[in-house]
């Protein structure tokens, strides 16, 4: 069973939802998939056992084999590479762009000549470890690069099918988002009830709903704003799963780093209540 | 001599556009004959890559100096690797451009003059 926690909107409560589930199921794992800036461990303080580097495949030009033919900068969909053609006698030249390359495999697959071979790039570290009974895994993405998807896939290959593993995604909508749902057998969106909160909470819907995965919502700070978050889910009858109030004592623990479900225990039962309604809407 | 000068229109009498691989036109020129070609810029609005993509065009058409406003990093190792020289902070008309290229004044660029992405702005 895989939950990802995932929002639109930054800031809306997803590691607090997903630390605070992990921490009141028994057989949990949490894997922090937000690489950029990953936070879980904060709250959890892991006993890290394991780091191993990440790395994407580039591209590496053998300028022997190269003829210059050009198919490796055509096929390129991220303009990775630069061929410039022999001409007047010069030779040629292949230029290769590392922080461009998704690592695809594109230009080695296709090269007429057989001069590509992919080398390894570093690009973060995947760290594995335990915080009492709950596995946990996270990515660190090196600062400078850009490319986070291929270690949210690496940090999801450590995902445990026998234990129920919470994924903390990365706020918005774009690719390492989609990269860290995927595969969800649901997902708890957290929001804010604000304009703003809900703006972006339409995003994640529209881009749940394409990818096809069950989801619901935990309205975080359930007591500002307005109700049109709640109409809203209404209306589109999506699962109100959740409410977490904006509350001094929550927030003054936020602010020391304690997960808040070992403070104050009645939310132990409410995080709980909250992985039950999963299981069952998911049956 | 084959140049190519960044602009914003299709003709002669058109803006330098002062970016080079986000421009709107190539203009490639004959210096001498000021026999052109106005090549619209299929990656001008690409997410990534444009600078290189337009350095590959500029080789593949055989130029041998591009005049601009600037140019990021990615096109300059780009045009470097072709051996063609880089001419910025060119401004006005093409055609201005074209006659400062004859008249020898113009200094030929070390380095980028932008960062990248500079042309998305």
């Amino acid at each position: 069973m895989i939950i990802s926690i995932a929002s639109g909107k930054g800031g809306t409560g997803k590691t607090t939802v997903a630390v605070n589930l992990a921490l009141s199921l028994d057989n949990a794992q949490l894997l922090d998939c937000d690489v950029e800036e990953p936070n879980a461990h904060i709250f959890l303080n892991p006993i890290i056992s394991d780091k191993i580097p990440a790395y994407v495949p580039v591209p590496e030009i053998d300028k022997d084999k190269c003829t210059y033919c050009g198919k490796c900068a055509e096929v390129c969909a991220y303009h990775a590479i630069a061929v410039i053609p022999a001409n007047n006698g010069k030779k040629g030249n292949v230029l290769v762009f590392p922080h461009l390359c998704h690592g695809c495999g594109a230009c080695s697959l296709l090269c007429p000549a057989d001069a590509i071979k992919e080398v390894k790039k570093e690009i973060g570290v995947v760290e594995v470890g335990d915080s009492g009974d709950i596995q946990f895994v996270h990515g660190i993405l090196n600062v400078g690069e850009i490319m986070s998807p291929p270690l949210i896939r690496q940090v999801k290959q450590y995902i445990n099918p026998t234990r129920t593993a919470i994924i903390d995604a990365p706020p918005g909508t774009t690719c390492p988002v989609i990269e860290a749902v995927k595969g969800s057998d649901f997902c708890i969106l957290v929001t804010e009830p604000t304009p703003f909160g809900l703006y972006d909470l339409k995003l994640a819907v529209e881009v749940l709903n394409k990818l096809t995965i069950p989801f619901g919502v935990v309205i975080n700070r359930s007591d500002i704003g307005d109700d049109k978050t709640e109409i809203y889910c209404r209306e589109h009858n999506i699962p109100d799963l959740m409410r977490i109030p904006f509350d001094r004592e929550i927030a003054e623990l936020y602010s020391k780093g304690i997960p808040l479900v070992k403070e104050k225990k009645e939310y132990k039962t409410g995080f709980n209540n909250l992985y039950k309604t999963i299981l069952k809407s998911i049956k | 001599m084959k140049i190519c000068i960044t602009s914003e229109g299709n003709t002669l009498d058109s803006l330098v556009d002062p970016r080079f691989g986000r421009c709107r036109y190539f203009i490639i020129v004959d210096s001498d004959t000021i026999i052109f070609e106005a090549v619209e810029n299929a990656s001008a609005a690409a997410g990534g890559g444009a600078g290189i993509q337009a350095g590959q065009l500029m080789a593949a058409k055989g130029v041998k100096a591009v005049l601009t406003g600037n140019v990021g990093p990615n096109a300059f190792q780009t045009l470097s690797a072709a051996g063609i020289d880089i001419f910025t902070g060119i401004t006005g008309t093409v055609k201005e451009a074209i006659d400062k290229f004859k008249q020898g004044s113009l200094k030929a660029e070390a380095g980028p003059t932008v960062s990248s992405h500079s042309g998305m702005k």
